[in-house]
Parts: C-alpha cells; sequence; structure tokens
C-alpha cells in the first residue's frame, strides 16, 4: 500500500476516533455550560473540575441491565439505533477538515484533510440525513408502546419538514459557489475584502446561514425543537423503551448529528479552514475553532429558549421558514446573475 | 475478476434477493425496509454506471421520502400482515394460482428472450461514457431540452398533493379535513 | 467490466420479480411495493443505456421516472386509506362491489 493510502486509512481512523471523543466531549461541555447558565457549577467530584465525568457516564451506561419490552419487534429494535448511530457517522465521511498537508514531507504527495472528497458532497449529506429518519421511526414503531410511537411520529414528521428548508439553504449556497463538492466550496471563500473582512458565505447570505443553522437544529432534534424527546410531555419520546447500550447509540448519534451539521455549516457558511495569521497546514485549527463556536452555539440555545410546542414547530418549518428559504434561493441567483460573481 | 464486476456481482445479488424478499414478506414493515435495501443497491449500481447524480437523488426521494411515506401509512394504518386464512374471502386461492401462473409466464418469456441476445448492443457514437457526468451538464440537459417535462412535473407534484390530501382526509360533515 | 448485457438481464429479472409480486400478492401495500421494484427495474434499463451509450438523456428520465413514482405513490396511498378506512382489510379481494 502507497504511502499515500495507509496515511488516508490513517485520517479515516482518526476522524472516526475523534468523533466518538467528540461526544463524549460535548457531554461533559453541555452540562458545564448548562450550570453556568443556570448559576451553578455542574459536574465537579469525578477528577479535576469534574472532566472524568463523561467516563462515568459511558462505564454507567454500560453497566444497566439491557432491557427489550416482551412485545417488542427484535429485528427492529435492535436495528433502530444502528441505523440511527450508522448515519450520523456516514454524514461526516464528506466533510473536510483542513488543507492538503504532507505530513511535514513524510508523503511524497499531498493528502487532503478529509475522509472522501466526493463532487456530489452537499447531495450526499442531505441523502445521509434523510435516511437518519428511519432509525427514529423503527425505534418508536418496534417498542410497541403508545408514547414511544407518538414520539417517533412527532419526531420523524418534525425532521422531513424542516429537511425541505435545509435543502433550499444547501441549494443556494450552490449557486453561490458553482460546485457541489463540499472541498470546493471552502476553497471558493479563500482570501477577503479590503483585506480584513473574509470572504466568507455568512456574509453574502446572512439568511441563509440563519435557515441552515434553524433547520439544523430541528433537523437534529435539539431545542428548542425537541417537542419529541419532552420529558414532561412524553417521557422520553422514541428512545422510552430502549436502555443501555442502545439508549447510549442514540445519545451517540443525537450529539454527533450536532458535530456534522456545524461542521458542514462552518464549511459551507464559515469559510472551512480558512483564516487570518496561520499558516495553511494549521487550518484545522481554524475550523476546530469555528466548529467549536458553532457547538457552544447549540448547547447555548437548547438552555436559553422555551421550547415550541408541535403545531408551532410544524407551523413555523412550513409558513415561515420554507417561503423565507424559497426567496433566499432566488435573491441569490438574481443576486449572481446581477453581478456575475 | 477486477474490482467493478466483483462489485456489479455484489450489487446486482443485493438487488435480486432484497426484491425478491418485499415480494416474500408478509410483514408490510419488513417489505418496505427490504426495498430500501434494494434502492441502496441500485443506487450502488448507478455510480457503477458513472452516474453518481441519480444514485443521490434515488436515495434522497426513493428511500428518503416515499418510503417514508409508505412506513407512515403501514404505521398508521396498523396494516395487517397478509394472512393465510383470509382465503376464505373469494376466489383467493384461485387468484393466486392463476396470478403464478402468469408470473411464471412471463419469466419464461424473459429467459427465451435472453437466451436468443447473441451480439452486445453497439455503443453509441461516442462510445462508452468513462467519466461520471457532473450535475451541471445533467442540468444543462434538464433546462434546455427537457424543460416543458420539467415544468409539467412540477404541476404534476402538485395536483398529486392536492389530490392526496383530498382522497385522505377526513370529510365530517362541519370539520375541516385532517 | 460489466457488459451492458449484464445490467440488461438483471434489470429484466428485477422487473419480472416486480411483476410476480403485483399479480400473486393479496396485500394493497405490498402490491404497491411491488410496483416501485418494476420501476426500478426500469430505471437501471435507462441507465445502463445511457452509460453506454455515452448520453446523459438516461439520467434525466430518471429522473423524471422517480418524481412520477413520487407522485402516484402518494395518490396510491391516499386511496389505499381511504378503501381501509371503509372495510378495515388490505385485501384486495375484499372490495367486490363493481363486480358484475
Amino acid at each position: 500500500m502507497t504511502p499515500e493510502g495507509f496515511a488516508q486509512l490513517a485520517i479515516l481512523g482518526f476522524v472516526f476516533f475523534m468523533l466518538l471523543n467528540s461526544a463524549a466531549i460535548m457531554v461533559y461541555v453541555e452540562r458545564k455550560v448548562a450550570a453556568r447558565i443556570q448559576q451553578r457549577m455542574g459536574p465537579t467530584l469525578v477528577g479535576p473540575y469534574g472532566l472524568l465525568q463523561p467516563l462515568a457516564d459511558i462505564i454507567k451506561l454500560a453497566m444497566k441491565e439491557h432491557l427489550r419490552p416482551k412485545a417488542a419487534d427484535p429485528i427492529l429494535f435492535a436495528l433502530a439505533p444502528v441505523i440511527s448511530a450508522a448515519t450520523a457517522f456516514t454524514a461526516f465521511a464528506v466533510v473536510p477538515f483542513g488543507a492538503e498537508t504532507t505530513f511535514f514531507g513524510l508523503l511524497d504527495q499531498p493528502v487532503p484533510l478529509g475522509v472522501a472528497d466526493v463532487n456530489v458532497a452537499i447531495l450526499w449529506v442531505f441523502a445521509v440525513t434523510s435516511m437518519g429518519v428511519y432509525g427514529i421511526v423503527l425505534a418508536g414503531w418496534s417498542s410497541n408502546s403508545k408514547y414511544s410511537l407518538l414520539g417517533a411520529l412527532r419526531s420523524s414528521a418534525q425532521m422531513i419538514s424542516y429537511e425541505l428548508s435545509y435543502g433550499m439553504a444547501l441549494a443556494a449556497v450552490l449557486v453561490l459557489a458553482g460546485s457541489m463538492s463540499l472541498r470546493e466550496i471552502v476553497d471558493s471563500q479563500a482570501g477577503s475584502w479590503l483585506g480584513f473582512i473574509p470572504r466568507w458565505f455568512v456574509f453574502l447570505q446572512p439568511v441563509g446561514f440563519f435557515i441552515f443553522m434553524t433547520a439544523g437544529v430541528a433537523e437534529t432534534n435539539r431545542a428548542p425543537f425537541d417537542f419529541p424527546e419532552a420529558e414532561q410531555e412524553l417521557v422520553a419520546g422514541y428512545h422510552t423503551e430502549y436502555s443501555s447500550m442502545s439508549f447510549a447509540m442514540f445519545f451517540l448519534a443525537e450529539y454527533i448529528n450536532m458535530v456534522t451539521v456545524s461542521a458542514v455549516a462552518t464549511d459551507l457558511y464559515l469559510g472551512g479552514w480558512h483564516g487570518p495569521l496561520l499558516p495553511e497546514w494549521l487550518g484545522w485549527l481554524w475550523f476546530l475553532l469555528k466548529l467549536s463556536f458553532l457547538l457552544f452555539f447549540y448547547i447555548w440555545m437548547r438552555w436559553t429558549l422555551p421550547r415550541f410546542r408541535y403545531d408551532q414547530l410544524m407551523a413555523f418549518g412550513w409558513k415561515f421558514l420554507l417561503p423565507l428559504s424559497v426567496i433566499n434561493l432566488l435573491v441569490t441567483a438574481a443576486g449572481v446573475l446581477y453581478f456575475g460573481a | 475478476m477486477e474490482p467493478n464486476l466483483i462489485l456489479f456481482y455484489a450489487f446486482a445479488a443485493l438487488a435480486v434477493v432484497t426484491s425478491l424478499l418485499v415480494v416474500a414478506q408478509s410483514n408490510p414493515v419488513y417489505s418496505v425496509l427490504l426495498l430500501i435495501g434494494s434502492f441502496m443497491a441500485l443506487a450502488g449500481l448507478y455510480v457503477l454506471l458513472s452516474a453518481p447524480f441519480a444514485a443521490v437523488i434515488q436515495i434522497i426521494v426513493y428511500a428518503g421520502a416515499i418510503m417514508v411515506l409508505f412506513l407512515f401509512v403501514v404505521m398508521l394504518l396498523n396494516a395487517p400482515k397478509e394472512d393465510a386464512t383470509q382465503a376464505a374471502i373469494g376466489e383467493a386461492r384461485a387468484t393466486r394460482v392463476i396470478g403464478g401462473l402468469l408470473a411464471g409466464a412471463f419469466v419464461a418469456e424473459l429467459l427465451w428472450a435472453l437466451s436468443r441476445s447473441r451480439t452486445m448492443a453497439m455503443p453509441g457514437p461516442m462510445g462508452a461514457r468513462e467519466s461520471a457526468w457532473s450535475v451541471g451538464e445533467i442540468g444543462q440537459i434538464i433546462f434546455t431540452k427537457y424543460a416543458f417535462a420539467f415544468e409539467a412535473t412540477s404541476v404534476l407534484i402538485l395536483v398529486a398533493m392536492v389530490g392526496a390530501v383530498a382522497l385522505a382526509g377526513r370529510h365530517v360533515a362541519g370539520k375541516r379535513p385532517g | 467490466m460489466a457488459e451492458l448485457n449484464h445490467y440488461l438481464i438483471l434489470s429484466g429479472v428485477l422487473f419480472t420479480i416486480g411483476t410476480a409480486g403485483v399479480l400473486v400478492r393479496r396485500n394493497l401495500i405490498t402490491v404497491l411495493l411491488s410496483l416501485e421494484v418494476m420501476l426500478n427495474a426500469v430505471n437501471l434499463t435507462f441507465i445502463a443505456f445511457g452509460h453506454f451509450l455515452g448520453s446523459a438523456d438516461g439520467q434525466v428520465i430518471v429522473f423524471f421516472v422517480i418524481t412520477v413514482a413520487a407522485a402516484e405513490a402518494a395518490v396510491g396511498l391516499a386511496l389505499v386509506i381511504s378503501l381501509f378506512r371503509h372495510l378495515e382489510t388490505l385485501n384486495p379481494d375484499a372490495f367486490r362491489q363493481l363486480r358484475g
């Protein structure tokens, strides 16, 4: 195997490992940030500053008894969390997180930092996200319980409704960049105007960014759109009957989906790994910084905004966000045609 | 055997097996999931045929939206499994036998036609396509040569949407449907 | 390299499976699913020809076929829902009112 092939496999393994770690880090950060927003301390007992808390959580989850309701469909009950987690990881496969690098000259030819570079990357993200709906629907159905089924149907209806606005926002970026490959979209955001305003698409399309992040939050079933998971209304929605590692998979899938949406938003709107001051091969630090900012924003929103009621949620998605995203697309297309950018 | 051929056989086998199971399963939920598996296999074949755009569109629209619709309907209706004892309803047994015979005749005809095909189809004036088509090229064709079909399809979808809501909505006097 | 004939044989086999499903199964939803299998087989034929003849028209036609299949599935399922509400069964043999 060529050194480049080996390097690509290593990048693949590294990305997978870091995604798993990111879920654990997100668990900790969420609890700490939530605590600070609510003016309390958060986990402090386990390890210094509570840093080992996620480890304790994982050990606890792994040691719980694995239950399955007797009336549950065994194949689907076991398959649903697998689908959720698998689609969450697969969606990240086309996200580039750094420029090409030769790892300090170890390789003859530079290798791009990212798992795969598909020339229909935007559509790939969209396709895999729409497959993620099945994990939830099957979880609700196979549990054979009222709360699960209701939560699952509501959650999947919400996800497919917001997918439309998500897709339209993606289409608007496509019009601006002229390519579907995420790497090319990031590269078209290099440089700056007037020397200090970077050429990020968020400055050209602030409405598009708002639509994308809102639809992304709704897609991942996070507050303020987390009615299907609301403890007060539906016990726990579609994952009511799940325990131990299956529940951990759903949990993991939700956090990885958050990371994927934030990563795609970073690449599409915030210029990916381009940034001032750092050399090109350290671009992934900028990527990490922007990604962290978006994830913090996610957590901030959850603990600040009240939850939408389900009919408000659906009305918002269909009657406000979808027309707005269509108008955004039209205006972007008109702008590109007029200014010839 | 080169990798493309191995991939072709793998995807083809997957497509045939899942399609057979779709037809043979008694539980409708399993049928829907197996059909999704069949779509994935076909999407893989489309990629082998230098059509990645069609593959992704198949997954987004067919496997991601239409099958969700099927699944919702199956779940909301709590669709019963096909019951063997329901054959008491009518001449169901005779229907099955005749249906089976027709399908068998179709298979026989297909096998006969395939056994008579000797030559490969002639490649077109430009030969087989080497690299994957880009979305831009497809867009060019859709919006110039097939522009009317594109507009007509959008009207078709609108009509289908209105029709589906009208058919499936509840028409209780005094209440709005749904 | 898989030749055009391989793809056509596969497409024919899939179409046969779909037809058998439509003719034999006594459950409306499974009949609709078998119909989708048939449409899939046709899509495969279009794309195979598009590849081997070097024309992108195959993909474009498949794009339209998928859209029409979506519309047809929506209306078909709406009909199934109406029928189910009427007689609480999905067996097509139960709907006999129009028989002579």
